[in-house]
């Protein structure tokens, strides 16, 4: 029991850090049909900014705050230096993301080495604590806490807020809202910021979780990161939550119960065979 | 037929006769190789060039040609590759059943993986092949019964005496040409061929292609099969010219280099695939050797540690190809004569 317990509790763990890689990549993808390959070097600055500031004497809540904040700059000087210009070249709006997701972990490794850099953990979230029977680590609880306020905070920017349903409306119809007068150009910076934000929060709080930041983390969870918007449908905030914790949970058990890397593999077989049922997803919801 | 008209219609096969004849000459090209040309190293080199231009060319085939965006073309490199090292290794088979047995699995590894992520298409179908890919690349390094070497990567045994040592790298460097020679006709044949003109209609308008009563599914899946099994003939050479297998060749930004090769070549044209891998792979090894030479390290630490990472300017270089050269170093020629003639 006590096995089932940390296991669930680690995975839900695991499952917030995709959801929030997840649902700024599935905005961003929404609204401007643009797959960011950069999201996980936004992660990696988001990661390495924290380590920075926690490692130079900040407590951990403002590190993790420093580590967004730079996520946040970094996301929107990407989309208005290297996106806005390629406005009518979709295509070369993703190639230009993939290069920048090439030179930043690159760039990241010149200035702090390829190997991984210890994340320096405070002593109140190092521990554990007992809950039927299971010592579960208490960093886990921050991980899904930090996903569930992030997700209500989008329900609520996105159902109750103009700026919401602007973004909202331009993953219906971008066409239709520019035709009624609005600049959707605004909400691209907007989706920016946000998914910029979740991704370094996601950074800061992967450090914790692994203990640990190297240059090629954020690539490795941006995979999963795509797996988990792929299966939830683009474009949706909620399918993507759903999906986060369903290849979160799975991922843990059978890394566990069976040899370990293949939960790794028995979420992409669960995408594949998903894809083959319902190739649009779990909320049908494609572009 | 007068001289230039010949040598428009013939370069091809001039040049392919000096790439032929390189081991054989010791003209030192400064700046550009390390040693003479016909030394080993220059020839590694050459010939590891050769081998990234026909797979981007490969890789252009789904790309350029049919307007796929596969995120896991690695798959079906690193396929071929492991596949003909293990059994080399593990089977201790010959060397030509093995490369033939790796072959044909990267062409059912292909044939398999593509008829289900053709299902999907568009980005879905990028995710899916990416998602495929990386199932892969855990797959080796994770190193399930220890078999693939894990992140050690796998050492290629029992290939025959003339492909094995420095001295035979000129074998090599032949084998590496008539894999590009290989790529480069299968690739142009199939284009020109019926099925390349339908690749031509999906490209530009998959609907249109159903309206006129064709399945675009069964030409996809040919042109990814194709795509596959080039690249994992690529993966049984490139197993020769390394002597073994690596796990980087596993990874996705494997596939996103080859991508970059094609965007900055050109994509969806005869040569430029082949000259934006041969300068991407140039690039990488000069610049690797530039930033461990004495030029960098006496730089300041802010051009210094930017300059040692081959990756970071490769990367910073394609967001200025994509920018300020759409249509890639293929499209120059055409460009500056535009240029010309509005000047």
């Amino acid at each position: 029991m006590s096995t089932v317990v940390l296991l669930t509790v680690t995975g839900l763990g695991l499952g917030a850090l995709y959801f929030l890689v997840a649902s700024g990549l599935s905005l961003i993808f929404g609204l401007m049909d643009v797959l960011n390959f950069a999201h996980g070097a936004l992660l990696s600055v988001g990661a390495y900014a924290t380590w920075w500031a926690a490692s130079h004497g900040f407590g951990y809540p403002l590190a993790l705050l420093f580590g967004t904040a730079v996520g946040t700059l970094a996301s929107v000087a990407l989309e208005l230096g290297l996106i806005r210009p390629l406005y009518r070249r979709p295509r070369e709006q993703v190639l230009a993301t993939v290069g920048v997701g090439l030179a930043v972990p690159a760039l990241l490794s010149a200035i702090w080495g390829a190997d991984a850099r210890t994340f320096p953990v405070p002593g109140s979230l190092a521990g554990t604590f007992t809950v039927l029977g299971a010592n579960v680590p208490v960093d886990r609880l921050v991980l899904i806490g930090a996903a569930l306020v992030v997700l209500v905070a989008l329900k609520v920017f996105l159902g109750r807020t103009r700026h919401g349903l602007v973004v909202r409306a331009g993953v219906e119809d971008r066409a239709m809202v520019t035709a009624l007068g609005i600049d959707v150009r605004k909400a691209f910076t907007l989706v920016f910021a946000i998914g910029g934000a979740a991704a370094a929060l996601a950074g800061g709080l992967a450090g914790l979780y692994f203990g640990s930041v190297d240059p090629t983390q954020g690539s490795s969870l941006l995979v999963f990161g795509f797996v988990v918007v792929v299966m939830g449908g683009l474009g949706s905030v909620s399918g993507a939550a759903v999906a986060c914790v369903v290849v979160g949970l799975v991922q843990q058990f059978a890394n566990y119960y069976s040899t370990a890397g293949l939960g790794d593999l028995s979420v992409v077989v669960m995408l594949a065979a998903l894809l083959l049922v319902r190739p649009s997803g779990l909320t049908g919801r494609l572009a | 037929m007068n001289v230039p008209a010949l040598l428009r219609r013939w370069w091809p096969l001039l040049a392919l006769t000096v790439l032929v004849l390189l081991p054989y000459s010791a003209l030192p090209l400064p700046g550009l190789l390390d040693g003479p040309i016909g030394s080993p190293g220059s020839l590694q080199l050459l010939a590891l060039c050769l081998v990234f231009g026909a797979l981007a060319t490969g890789y252009d085939l789904l790309l350029g040609r049919t307007g796929l965006l596969s995120f896991g073309h690695a798959l079906y490199f690193a396929g071929g590759t492991y596949a003909t090292d293990l059994l080399l290794t593990q089977a201790g088979l010959n060397f030509w059943l093995a490369a033939g047995l790796g072959l044909l699995a990267g062409v059912v590894l292909a044939a398999l993986l593509g008829s289900v992520s053709l299902r999907m298409s568009g980005i879905g179908f990028a995710m899916v092949t990416l998602a495929f890919a990386q199932a892969g690349s855990i797959l080796v390094e994770r190193d399930p019964g220890g078999v693939t070497g894990g992140e050690e990567g796998l050492a290629a045994t029992g290939l025959p005496g003339w492909l094995v040592g420095i001295q035979n790298t000129a074998n090599l460097y032949w084998i590496a040409l008539a894999y590009l020679v290989v790529t480069l006709v299968a690739v142009q044949w199939a284009v020109r061929s019926p099925i390349g003109r339908v690749w031509e209609g999906i490209r530009e308008n998959e609907r249109r292609v159903e309206v006129l009563g064709l399945r675009p599914y069964g030409f996809k899946l040919v042109a990814f099969v194709l795509a596959g099994t080039l690249a994992a003939l690529g993966g049984v050479v490139y197993l020769l010219l390394t002597g073994g297998a690596t796990p980087q060749a596993t990874t996705s930004d494997f596939t996103l280099s080859l991508l970059v090769m094609v965007v900055l070549g050109g994509s969806g044209t005869r040569w430029g695939p082949l000259v934006g891998g041969v300068l991407y792979t140039w690039a990488q090894h000069r610049l690797a050797s530039l930033a461990g030479s004495g030029t960098i390290a006496g730089l300041p630490s802010v051009l210094r540690v930017p300059l040692s990472q081959p990756l970071f300017l490769l990367g910073v270089l394609f967001v200025v190809v994509v920018y300020a050269l759409p249509g890639g170093v293929a499209g120059l020629p055409a460009r500056l004569r535009g240029r010309g003639a509005q000047a």
